[in-house]
This record gives C-alpha cells, sequence and structure tokens, in this order.
C-alpha cells in the first residue's frame, strides 16, 4: 500500500479568513511575535498501486477533485 | 411549447435544502418541476425510479449544503454529476436548455465548468471560484439586485435593464474569483453579468455588497446565455409576504424572485 499525501494550501494573495482569525486569537492568548497562521488542508490517501502510479493518482485527484486552481495550489508527497 | 410541457429537473443531493421552494417557484409559473435525487439518474437506480436528463427541458440546482460542503462548496456534487452523466450534461447545455444555479447550485456550476464557461460549454478544470466572503462569515440578509442583462441571459428576459430586485443572501462562500485578470471586463464585453449588488444609495459598499465580488457581481450567465447562476435566492421571494417590507408599503402582488422564473417560462414558451 502506498501512502500518498495531499497538500493542499490557497494561493498566494488568497484571503484566509480562518488564519488571519486564529493569529489575533493567539496574540489575545498572549503569544507574541506570530506574523502569520495560514490554514491548510492535508489528505491521506492510501492507494494500491506502486508509487509511481500513485502519485500520478494523487495529482489527477487534484485536478478533478480535490483542488480549484482558481484559489488553490497542491502538493503531492509519496511517503 | 406550452407551459404545462414543460419538464423541470430540479436536482437534489445529501445535503441540499431549497429543492421545494426551487420546485414551487416553476410549478407558479405553469411548469411542471419533479425533485429528482442525483443517484436516480445514475444506471445504477431500479428501473421505476431511473430518470434521464434529456427528458427534461430545464434543469435546476438548488441551495443548500451539498454533500456538507466538504473539500469546496459544490465541488463534490459537481463532481459526482460529471462521472455519472458528464456527456449527456454537456448535452443538455449545448442544446440550449437553460440551467439555473442558485446560491449552492451558482457554486455546483463554477465547480461543474460551466460557468463562466468562455473557452468552452464546460471546462474540465473550473475557471472560476466563489471563495469565502471577505468578512469571513456566513452573511444573511435583504440584499439589493440591479438586472444589468442586456438581454442575452434567458433568466433575465423579462426583467428590464436597471431594474432593482430586493432578494435575500445567505452564503459564506459567494467572493467570485478568477486567474484572468481582465475577467470583469470580458464578462461585462459578452453580457454576462446577469445582477450586481446595489445600495439604496451611493456604492455597493459591504453589507450591500455581502462577499466582496469584484464589480458588485451577484449572477453571471455563460457566453450562450442559458446557464446562469446567482448567489442570492429569489426561490424565497415567490409572494409579497416574503418580500422583507410587505408591511411597509411593497405594493406588488407577487414577490421579486419570480420574474426570474417567468423569464425563462417566456424565453421557452415565445
Amino acid at each position: 500500500m502506498t501512502v500518498v499525501e495531499i497538500r493542499i494550501e490557497l494561493k498566494k494573495g488568497v484571503a484566509d479568513p480562518e488564519g488571519s482569525n486564529t493569529r489575533k486569537t493567539l496574540e489575545s492568548l498572549g503569544f507574541e511575535g506570530v506574523a502569520s497562521v495560514k490554514t491548510v488542508k492535508v489528505f491521506e490517501v492510501d492507494i494500491d498501486a506502486p508509487a509511481d502510479r500513485a502519485a500520478e493518482m494523487g495529482e489527477e485527484m487534484c485536478r478533478r477533485l480535490l483542488a480549484n486552481p482558481v484559489i488553490q495550489n497542491y502538493k503531492v508527497t509519496v511517503r | 411549447m406550452r407551459a404545462e410541457d414543460v419538464r423541470v429537473c430540479v436536482l437534489r443531493m445529501e445535503g441540499t435544502n431549497c429543492e421545494d421552494e426551487m420546485a414551487l417557484a416553476f410549478e407558479m409559473v405553469g411548469a411542471k418541476a419533479e425533485k429528482v435525487h442525483i443517484k436516480q439518474l445514475s444506471g445504477s437506480a431500479p428501473a421505476a425510479m431511473r430518470r434521464d436528463l434529456e427528458d427534461y427541458d430545464i434543469l435546476a440546482f438548488p441551495g443548500g449544503f451539498s454533500a456538507g460542503d466538504y473539500i469546496r462548496a459544490g465541488a463534490i456534487f459537481a463532481a459526482r454529476l460529471k462521472s455519472q452523466v458528464g456527456p449527456q450534461l454537456r448535452a443538455f447545455v449545448e442544446a440550449e436548455k437553460p440551467v439555473l444555479g442558485i446560491c449552492n447550485g451558482f457554486q455546483i456550476l463554477v465547480e461543474l465548468g460551466l460557468l463562466p464557461a468562455m473557452d468552452d460549454a464546460m471546462s474540465p478544470v473550473p475557471t472560476a471560484a466563489l471563495y469565502n466572503n471577505d468578512s469571513g462569515r456566513f452573511e444573511c440578509r435583504p440584499s439589493l439586485l440591479r438586472c444589468d442583462s442586456r438581454g442575452k441571459c434567458v433568466f433575465a428576459r423579462d426583467i428590464p435593464n436597471g431594474k432593482v430586485l430586493t432578494i435575500p443572501s445567505a452564503h459564506a462562500e459567494g467572493k467570485l474569483m478568477s486567474m484572468d485578470p481582465d475577467f470583469v471586463a470580458e464578462l461585462e464585453d459578452n453580457d454576462q453579468i446577469v445582477f450586481r449588488y446595489v445600495a439604496p444609495e451611493g456604492d455597493a459598499v459591504y453589507p450591500w455588497n455581502p462577499n466582496g465580488s469584484p464589480s458588485d457581481i451577484a449572477g453571471i450567465c455563460n457566453p450562450a446565455g442559458n446557464v446562469m447562476g446567482m448567489m442570492p435566492h429569489p426561490e424565497r421571494v415567490l409572494t409579497r409576504f416574503t418580500h422583507p417590507d410587505w408591511t411597509r408599503g411593497y405594493d406588488s402582488e407577487e414577490g421579486d424572485g419570480l420574474a426570474v422564473f417567468r423569464s425563462v417560462m417566456d424565453h421557452l414558451i415565445g
């Protein structure tokens, strides 16, 4: 079984209200120097295929469902 | 075609919740509306439950939270539909049959690649996104919508250009985004901007524009004018009694939203 980690993050310049809200709250808890907080989404997919094929499938999954190229970048890593 | 011959497919799945109002809206303008579950379009449904997209004249995507808004709002509905009946859906759109998406329905149309569809009737990947409101919150209040369609969109055929309607908004992800910096100008040139948020006076600053959409865009259509998506909910103002000002001098017998549904019926009936 190949474990594929798919990381979906917002493109630069796309607002991240959850991240900025979290940053403010961390500040209010007394954490100093928190310059920014980003939220990312990680999917861990177990695929019954060799690593190279699994990585290809991960890319295809991003294109067809997991990422919207207008707002998100993705990165597929085989573990 | 007579009004009673117009068959509407109100497509629902787990998590849609505006299908009753959507079906009622089409019934009120004389059509025959049927609430169809997405599973009924796939070959795996029992024979008696099976429905074919091509038997319908209008396809409507209601609002709600399809598939719990998992991944992105509308993404799972779009992926399931594309995998089950992608070619039939493309044929439906290319035959210029009307397709309407409201709120989550608009998000589904964008994820399907049916809007803005500037280069292809159904693009393989989305070419726009409906992203989180600038406020970071769910925005729920009446909006003022000005009809900016210059005649292309079949869902605004009977609404005079410049007319302002009061229609409720209720969404968390309604900010229209694109990678193309000239996006808004292209939409404008193609007569694809159907509705814009306006304020009673002056610019449509928040909360009149509830989500931060560029150029205050609330609803767009495809270049052919037969597919329209909008964030606010016309199907929630079908009678005067659900207009926010109905006790304060609103003098029309019908609600502002009905005009959207009447327009497409007039387009089909001729």
